[in-house]
């Protein structure tokens, strides 16, 4: 029933039976923890190449070849060392796992960070770009041939108090898929604005019918009733 | 927040991460509030993550890698390695040959400031080889080959992800440019400044770049005939044993760079010696690739 709609969940089944669940990152939070990563990047070859200068040509040879390390392999230490990471990523709260949510290993992020070069083509990264739009899991390239994908990393928002109203019975009857959606409004009334949760109780006017602040303080009470507090 | 990795990892976690799991599982059958459900994946995600984390020792196999898992994988891809030897090779000969014979054809693929700056390079007569230099300029240009000659051969690899195409290019296009210029200078009688500078590295840098296409081309031919298994478990699965390709061939260029930089660049060595190593390290090279790790198996 989950499978059937349109969203960016990934899910994956556990060898306990369980299914994992992830949202998967699209491009638009891929390409700008890119451009921090890359500022950064930029920054630490500019401050090694004035250290390095000094040192004349012998310093230019260490230069470049830190140059040529920093290019390749600057996201592949901090994918396999900082937890699937890049500085720019976790700006970004996405990380890199391989695609049964393990960690990624050094050959799943070698591999996706050397077909960087493909992803690159034919300019500045619209075929990795293209590739992550129109495959599932929004992966470029490099993440096809080394099996990985990137998530985002999900933070458990402290769950708000529950609003003060007094709970009450529902005067009609409630499936089970009702109830979850009743209790879901609940709970997340202090991330949704007024304004919006007066316009989704008034949707159920016709079985409520009450609208507008007195609807919302329905619909509160009777998911404060289903959450128990029936006194 | 969890505790670190390590923390976490004691003898009863797998028993503990089972009954999360479980916890997760009730929740979801009994239709717990989808904040608990999503509090309890979170920790079955971080759990599984800690307890099904792929092997990541690769300082260990180091060893293994080098005495019996790169040759071996190399021999099991003898037929990725060959073709992509013929498509270096055959435009490598016939260009060489062409300039040879007509030194007017080198510049269908050089233009004339790169082919005078090759001229003076290896010109006998100049006071100084090319690149003459102290010990400042070799390393400067060891940093450089490593920089330039391991980017090739990374990206002679990526590009296989174009069905093949991408390495095929590459491989044609460093052959028919190394042919040219080959042929050129030997035309011109450059021969022992020439030969004599690449002969040290050439069997590293040449087989490096070979089998770097060798594993692009490993990477393409899977999304062209994926056999049995859909094309995105094909291309992960060639992409796993080409990328060991990689390893070792980036080893070797890292080789390459260092004979070239510090010795094929000396003048003061005789040309004897120089001829004998390249061929030692040409002989060395394929007993290497051909035997080694046989026993051991793969």
């Amino acid at each position: 029933m989950m499978t059937e709609k349109i969203d960016t969940r990934y899910r994956v089944e556990t060898p306990e039976g369980i299914d994992l669940e992830a949202s998967m990152a699209g491009p638009v939070p891929r390409v700008l923890a890119y451009l921090l990563d890359l500022a950064i990047r930029f920054t630490a070859i500019l401050v090694i190449f004035i250290v390095l200068a000094v040192l004349g040509e012998a310093g230019m040879g260490i230069f470049l070849f830190l140059v040529f390390m920093v290019e390749w392999f600057y996201p592949v230490y901090f994918e396999v060392m900082r937890g699937g990471q890049t500085p720019g990523k976790q700006v970004f709260n996405i990380v890199v796992v391989n695609d049964d949510l393990t960690p990624v290993t050094w050959n799943s992020s070698i591999i996706r960070n050397l077909l960087r070069t493909a992803d690159f083509l034919p300019f500045m990264y619209l075929g990795g770009i293209i590739a992550m739009v129109v495959t599932p899991g929004f992966r470029r390239l490099g993440d096809l041939a080394a099996g990985t994908l990137v998530i985002y990393k999900d933070m458990q928002r402290p769950q708000k108090p529950l609003s003060k109203v007094v709970g009450r019975a529902p005067d009609f009857p409630l499936e089970a898929e009702d109830q979850i959606a009743v209790i879901g409004f609940s709970q997340r009334h202090g991330d949704i604005s007024a304004e919006r949760q007066k316009e989704l109780a008034d949707i159920l006017a016709p079985v409520t019918s009450v609208t507008g602040d007195e609807a919302v303080g329905r619909l509160h009470g009777i998911g404060n009733w289903l959450l128990g507090d029936r006194d | 927040m969890l505790a670190s990795p390590e923390d976490m990892l004691t003898a009863d976690f797998p028993a503990r991460y089972r009954a999360v799991c479980q916890h997760l599982s009730v929740a979801k059958g009994r239709r717990y509030t989808p904040y608990l459900i999503n509090y309890l994946n979170r920790l079955v995600v971080e759990g599984h993550r800690l307890l099904y984390r792929h092997h990541n020792n690769l300082r260990r196999s180091l060893l293994w890698f080098l005495v019996a898992g790169f040759p071996s994988v190399v021999r099991s891809n003898r037929s990725y390695v060959f073709i992509a030897a013929a498509l270096f090779l055959l435009p490598l000969l016939v260009m060489g040959i062409g300039c040879y014979s007509n030194s007017e054809l080198i510049y269908s693929v050089a233009d004339s400031a790169s082919v005078h700056s090759y001229e003076s390079m290896y010109n006998p007569e100049s006071p100084v080889l090319g690149r003459e230099r102290g010990s400042g300029t070799d390393v400067a240009m060891f940093g450089f080959y490593i920089y330039n000659n391991i980017g090739i051969g990374f990206r002679t690899f990526a590009a296989g992800i174009f069905f093949g195409l991408g390495s095929i290019f590459f491989l044609v296009f460093n052959g028919l440019s190394i042919g040219s210029i080959a042929g050129y200078l030997t035309q011109l009688g450059y021969i022992e400044t020439f030969y004599g500078f690449v002969s040290g590295h050439a069997a590293f840098e040449l087989t490096a770049i070979v089998l770097c296409g060798a594993a692009g081309l490993k990477l393409g031919f899977s999304l062209v005939a994926p056999g049995p298994h859909s094309r995105a478990d094909a291309i992960r699965m060639a992409g796993r044993e080409a990328v060991l390709i990689v390893y070792g061939a980036a080893l070797m260029l890292v080789v390459a760079a260092f004979i070239e930089a510090f010795w094929s660049s000396s003048r003061e060595l005789p040309l004897l010696l120089k001829y004998g190593v390249g061929a030692l390290m040409g002989l060395l090279l394929g007993a290497y690739l051909l035997f080694a790790g046989r026993r051991v198996g793969t």
